[in-house]
């Protein structure tokens, strides 16, 4: 196949940044679209240019360090599955593919495709967890999970945590990616005791980094690889409602040392 | 030659662990919050230890190469954890969990540290479940098993394909809190490149961040790695792209001995290579081999579809050859007879390097839906990239290369031959022997950072209570900055013609032919001639573009490949050193009439402990004996 690329190219945080133009050819049906980007760079390199920075790790779907914006979609044109998992097949021979970065105040360009996304890990650090510590957990069996909310649980834990959500929602909002966190741990008997501080901090922490507000187009679900299900925000409304009517007063999350 | 000092402690087995925990030294809760510790890599390894030790009142520095900490590569793992819980009531114990790792590890592991790995593996799981961890259930609540390749009991804990993804974000979340807390220090996007040794005694690293290009000097009192396998050193791998071994490469440089480096492990169930434009492999879990049945054409080359093979042409060759174990041998085993019915003519797929993975009978016997409950993100997997339908049609399969049993000796405290430099995980060698069996990385990991590290690395850190902040503006971090400042510029003005991916794919080639799934004597001296040739071409011809201080992902790799080729040389010396065929390392002079691997007892039962001696000088041999007081060691059967 032979491709026209249009690529979003930014020196830093602070340069402006502009699409250029990168004619590929002899593309195969059976590459990854990175390894198309591979192809590319190396080219690149040989010819003395820069090659365009982005983010990717396990190239398997699952660490959620790949992201890109393909054609206006988060992680291109297929259902359920993130950028390395997207192959050439997938396009048409001398299409032109627009790549983009994640768009999102809270998610600032580093360089090139390449985006900050550490407002997630500030939002996990205020409330994401079970207050437990290391040593002294009862037998696993002593805590029987309903199969049902074990589940459910199991399907919120699944976010990667890539962001595709933010970048898609016309808001950036970050509720899918909050809710996938608060749902788990909402809906299992250990992460119960805790639920009115997480939902109250991970919101309050959410709004701090500059994410948007929802207003329910469902587009995240929709771009999510992993198919996170909007359930989980109808849950956190709930969970946060409750909390904000019923709950003690915001407290600080601790435990341990 | 001098000898190891392994630190077993004495007495007997199923003690050894408990009497250790009472005796050694403990650092009180007020000294603990002076004493600072760096912790290189965020996986189950390094992210347990990070949390546990913050929780316990040290100051924690922990690194990692991605942008956070929940994307390290343990994120990957599929199948599941092992557990000697016996929920299942068939007979488990952790004298079967001990012993299954032995034999697994075709007795080429350290007794005493796989019986302690086997005793804490229970509380692995209750402390998973306690942070929120969704393992699979059953339909009472309680937790579910399956099982795996190696063993015949059922103790595999698992959610759904995604056990590696839940496990890490347990422990990351267990880091978040500390984090928050100010109790750890974390340093997303800083890449180690080397450790400060002063008086002996490791204390601090240098690293680069590398969203600013800055070189940063951190010192602790103690210095843990946890930084994974070197599984990309073949290019291709089930690794993710990042996964490197520059950081234990480094430590190796400056003074800790590399454990049996050659002992890879080929993964029997990949998806097959489909070209040269190829960057990594997939796996599909070992998991799938209990309801998959694996199989070729009993014609040569036989070009029918799969679907169209009647079940008297098809030769279930594993059942065939193992009845008792059937398609659940361990990995070794499994890749070994998949490269031997392939290089005998009976391959299949375009390349006729694959064999059938055929879930058929399963969908038979217990419906799609069923099927796709247990598997159904790894079929989606597969389907996505190779376009097929594996409820359809069975998966072709190829082994690759997955996991990298050798890393660097460690004694029974985790602690490396570098005092106050600790490596646990992958990183290390200590557990599974010559070969890996399924399910128990994650063990290994979560065990040597939850449960070990915390107990053991008190009894060193007792001596620093009055030692104070280590500086960092002494003669010995100036000099590891300096070396590290001038490799980095070298690279960036070496201006070569080729980018790092040329060289790594010839490494990756090389050690694929000639130090992959069968190894020779012949080959194995070529390779080291190759490898050394590369290294002299690599230095002089790659070309890094762009600058020092900035984000460059270019020069990242290019350090990484440096290091990839320096470890390249010595695994090929230590296969070469390894006269026998143990677990991964398989050696063609050295097997059975059936094509079995044999070991030599009297001559190889120890631990290749390398030392590194400088750039142009022969590493230097350490042996560690293996004594098995507790178990028989014999020819490994799964007949």
């Amino acid at each position: 196949m032979n491709l026209l690329l249009k690529i979003w190219r930014q020196k830093g945080p602070n340069s402006p940044g502009k699409m250029v133009d990168y004619p590929v050819t002899d593309i195969s049906e059976d590459m990854s679209f990175l390894e198309m980007l591979d192809v590319l760079n190396d080219q690149l390199v040989v010819k003395g240019e820069e090659p365009v920075s982005f983010d990717h790790d396990c190239r398997e779907g699952i660490c959620g360090m790949c992201s890109l914006y393909i054609n206006g979609q988060a992680h291109g044109p297929e259902r359920l599955v993130t950028t390395c998992q997207l192959h050439m097949r997938s396009f048409k021979d001398g299409e032109t593919i627009y790549i983009e970065p994640w768009r999102a105040k809270a998610f600032p360009v580093v360089k090139d495709l390449v985006v900050d996304r550490g407002a997630f890990d500030r939002i996990m650090n205020v409330g994401g967890f079970v207050s437990v510590n290391t040593g002294g957990a009862q037998d696993a069996n002593c805590l029987p999970v309903s199969k049902v909310d074990a589940d459910k649980a199991f399907d919120a834990a699944t976010c990667i945590g890539c962001g595709a959500c933010v970048a898609t929602c016309k808001n950036s909002s970050a509720m899918l990616f909050v809710s996938a966190k608060v749902s788990q741990l909402a809906l299992l008997p250990q992460g119960k005791i805790e639920a009115q501080e997480r939902v109250l901090n991970m919101v309050e922490q959410m709004d701090v980094e500059g994410f948007g507000n929802c207003t329910n187009t469902g587009a995240c679900e929709v771009e999510c690889p992993k198919g996170i299900s909007l359930e989980n925000i109808a849950r956190m409304n709930r969970e946060y409602l409750s909390a904000a009517l019923t709950g003690e007063e915001k407290k600080e999350i601790t435990g341990g040392f | 030659m001098s000898t190891l000092n392994s630190k077993i402690p004495a007495g007997p087995l199923e003690k050894k662990w408990s009497d250790h925990k009472d005796h050694i030294r403990l650092v009180n809760p007020a000294n603990k919050r002076h004493i600072d510790i760096i912790v290189v890599g965020t996986g189950l390894a390094g992210g347990a230890a990070a949390a546990s030790l913050a929780e316990m009142g040290y100051s924690v520095k922990a690194f990692c190469f991605q942008d956070s900490p929940r994307r390290a590569h343990s994120i990957a793992a599929q199948g599941g954890i092992n557990a000697a819980k016996n929920y299942q009531n068939d007979g488990d114990s952790t004298f079967r969990l001990f012993y299954d790792t032995i034999k697994g590890g075709d007795y080429r592991a350290r007794e005493a540290n796989v019986y302690r790995l086997a005793e804490v593996s229970a509380n692995i799981i209750d402390q998973c479940v306690a942070q929120g961890v969704p393992f699979a259930r059953d339909y009472g609540g309680l937790l579910d098993n399956r099982s795996f390749g190696g063993v015949q009991v059922q103790r595999t804990f698992y959610a759904r394909g995604q056990t590696g993804q839940q496990l890490l974000l347990g422990a990351y979340s267990a880091m978040s809190r500390q984090i928050g807390k100010g109790t750890i220090k974390m340093y997303n996007r800083h890449e180690m490149l080397d450790v400060v040794v002063v008086n002996g005694k490791a204390r601090g690293i240098i690293a680069r961040n590398l969203i600013t290009g800055e070189i940063e000097r951190h010192s602790a009192h103690a210095v843990i790695i946890a930084t994974g396998g070197y599984g990309n050193v073949f290019f291709l791998s089930t690794n993710a792209m990042g996964s490197n071994v520059t950081a234990a490469w480094k430590i190796h440089k400056k003074g800790a001995f590399f454990g049996n480096p050659c002992y890879t492990q080929i993964h029997p169930t990949c998806i097959p290579v489909s070209g040269d434009h190829q960057s990594k492999l997939t796996l599909m879990s070992e998991s799938l081999r209990n309801d998959g049945r694996i199989w070729v054409p009993k014609k040569k080359d036989d070009n029918r579809k799969p679907t169209d093979i009647p079940e008297e042409e098809r030769d279930y060759y594993l059942e065939r050859r193992y009845p008792a174990f059937g398609n659940l041998v361990p990995r070794d085993v499994a890749s070994r007879a998949a490269k031997e019915r392939c290089d005998a003519g009976y391959g299949v797929g375009k390349s006729k390097l694959a064999v059938y993975l055929d879930f058929s009978d399963a969908i038979k016997r217990l419906g799609k839906d069923a099927v796709a409950a247990k598997y159904g993100n790894l079929f989606q997997m597969y389907a996505k990239i190779t376009d097929e339908d594996p409820y359809a049609t069975p998966m072709r399969i190829y082994p690759a290369v997955h996991y990298t049993m050798g890393g660097i000796w460690v004694d029974y405290d985790l602690m490396t031959t570098v005092p106050g430099l600790f490596a646990l995980g992958e990183a290390n060698f200590s557990d599974h022997g010559a070969n890996r069996l399924g399910a128990s990385a994650l063990m290994q990991g979560l065990a040597d950072g939850y449960f070990v590290i915390p107990y053991t690395i008190g009894d060193y850190l007792a001596d620093d209570i009055r030692t104070g902040k280590i500086p960092t503006n002494t003669p010995e971090f100036d000099e590891a900055e300096k070396q590290v400042k001038e490799r980095l510029n070298h690279f960036i003005n070496n201006k070569g013609t080729k980018p790092v991916d040329h060289f790594h794919k010839k490494l990756g080639k090389i050690m694929w032919d000639k130090c992959g799934m069968a190894r020779n004597e012949k080959g194995l001296k070529e390779a080291i001639a190759e490898i050394q040739e590369l290294k002299k071409e690599f230095w002089k011809d790659v070309r890094v573009p762009g600058s020092l201080n900035e984000f460059n992902q270019e020069l990242e790799k290019a350090g990484r490949v440096a290091d990839f080729i320096e470890l390249g040389e010595l695994m090929c010396k230590d296969a070469l050193n390894r006269n026998e065929s143990c677990g991964g390392h398989f050696r063609e002079e050295y097997q059975t009439e059936e094509g079995e691997a044999m070991r030599d007892d009297e001559n190889y039962a120890y631990v290749a402990a390398w030392e590194y001696k400088g750039e142009n000088a022969e590493p230097v041999l350490h042996k560690e004996e293996l004594k098995f007081e507790n178990i028989k060691i014999a020819q490994r059967s799964y007949k």
